[in-house]
């Protein structure tokens, strides 16, 4: 061990532990691979559940794209800390000198590289296949950038308290979640429906940017402390 | 001058407190409630709009209300168990959890029976419906969460965090529905607006409140005394009362 436990700066601790993630990630293709075809497939069966015409579409096309976004997040979720609590890399992250919410920040920031990002850069294949209008594009995907961040921050909350419960965890972690994820769904597919419509987004906009800047300065605390818990419980 | 809260952390005094407490406030409830009942539904008189229908306010209001007030004692005491360990507020906050369910649960089913007459349907997705919905599904996750973690320690203070992470999410998702509700639905069903009531409802309603807030505290004088024969099933005292026959 390092006889200096400070002399890693946070940035550099930072920095390490996002390639470490995204090194373990890209390894096991799944991980962030069936997340995105999740995302894909659940789109397409509402066309085939709900009947193809153009008018429907286009109008539940945000809430389904966006309803669907917020799944392949929380399933991909389920596993955030599963192996670092498994393999003790978590118990490491506790007992080090540095603060756990970085480390959490850390860990979210490559998820939602893997998870998150993905989405948003699929999501204007999706928007065409639900008969989106294409002004709405953009805002479609600004409004997943700044969504899936917090959807990810707050997810995190729920990994974390989640991470001891073995069979079942995934679910839970959903039942725990989606509740708190309401908000985000509201002012994100809002806005798409309201660029959809040629309304102004501002407002939306603002409200996502208001939310990933409380997820983003206070989940990573829960996060932290909910991981203490878990891995106390040992 | 704090001498008094350590008093607190002892679970047979407290036991004892909450044995001799349990009745008085469920007597109290019983009296609240019945009086409420009568004045409500028998001397009030019928209001001119919604004849006899209104008078399940004089159940959904003070469900309703109860439902946010177990909810901030839970994350209270929630906070209190995080902060300084402390046993007890842990069982209150476990305690509280169903009751303020039940209570979230009355409130929508009564809101519910109450629409019916009033907006033709019993089920509109008016922003205080759905914050109340989503609010039973935050007391159901919390409980879900409790049930699953084996380890009692681990399981409370998993717990806990949730529940404290909820408090900071409810007034956003309340206000975050509310908007939600007037961008999609224009005014075209008048919501129930707080009328200025007549004196003969208010006091009926005002009792009401009171009953069920009487009624919470007797449920969970009875409930924090469960949860303190469970935690301290091993210890001496449980033992003596056990074989004296006073549980």
């Amino acid at each position: 061990m390092d006889s200096h436990p400070q002399s890693i700066g946070l940035v550099a601790l930072f920095r390490s532990l996002l390639s470490r993630e995204l090194a373990v990630a890209i390894r096991s293709p799944g991980q962030w691979l069936n997340p995105i075809l999740f995302f894909i497939i659940v789109i397409t069966l509402f066309p085939l559940g709900v009947g193809p015409g153009p008018n429907t579409l286009s109008i539940i096309a945000p809430g389904v794209i966006w309803v669907s976004a917020l799944l392949s997040v929380m399933l991909s979720l389920q596993s955030l800390f599963y192996d670092d609590l498994h393999n003790g890399s978590l118990e490491q992250f506790v007992l080090s000198a540095q603060p756990l919410s970085v480390v959490v920040l850390a860990k979210v920031l490559a998820w939602w590289l893997l998870a998150g990002l993905p989405l948003l850069l699929v999501s204007p294949l999706l928007a065409i296949l639900m008969n989106l209008q294409g002004s709405a594009i953009p805002v479609l995907m600004l409004s997943l950038l700044l969504g899936t961040l917090t959807l990810i921050l707050v997810g995190a909350i729920g990994a974390a308290l989640t991470a001891t419960v073995g069979n079942g965890g995934g679910i839970l972690m959903s039942l725990l979640v989606l509740p708190l994820t309401v908000p985000v769904l509201i002012f994100g597919s809002g806005a798409v429906q309201a660029a959809a419509s040629q309304m102004p987004v501002g407002g939306h906009l603002s409200l996502l940017v208001a939310l990933l800047a409380l997820a983003l300065s206070l989940a990573p605390l829960a996060t932290a402390a909910a991981l203490r818990v878990a891995v106390s419980a040992g | 001058m704090f001498k008094w809260i350590h008093r607190f952390g002892s679970s047979p005094f407290v036991y004892r407190a909450a044995s001799w407490l349990a009745p008085v406030f469920g007597l109290g409830a019983a009296a609240c409630i019945l009086v409420g009942l009568y004045l409500g539904l028998v001397v009030a008189p019928a209001d001119y709009e919604q004849g006899d229908s209104y008078r399940i306010i004089f159940v959904h209001v003070p469900s309703a209300w109860m439902s946010m007030f177990v909810y901030m004692v839970m994350a209270t005491s929630s906070a209190v168990f995080l902060i300084w360990r402390m046993k007890l507020a842990d069982v209150v906050a476990w305690a509280s959890a169903p009751i303020g369910a039940s209570f979230t649960l009355i409130a929508l089913v009564t809101g519910a029976f109450w629409g019916k007459p009033m907006w033709g349907t019993y089920w509109i997705w008016d922003a205080r419906l759905t914050s109340e919905l989503l609010l039973l599904f935050i007391y159901l996750g919390y409980m879900a969460l409790r049930s699953s973690i084996e380890q009692p320690q681990t399981a409370a203070r998993a717990a806990a965090i949730l529940a404290v992470v909820g408090v900071v999410n409810i007034p956003i998702i309340h206000f975050s529905v509310e908007w939600w509700n007037t961008l999609h639905q224009p005014a075209t069903i008048s919501k129930l607006d707080k009328p200025s009531m007549h004196i003969s409802m208010l006091r009926p309603l005002l009792l009401m409140v009171a009953g069920f807030q009487l009624l919470y505290f007797h449920q969970l004088m009875v409930r924090v005394k469960t949860g303190i024969l469970q935690r301290e099933a091993r210890s001496a005292w449980v033992a003596e009362l056990v074989a004296n026959n006073r549980v």
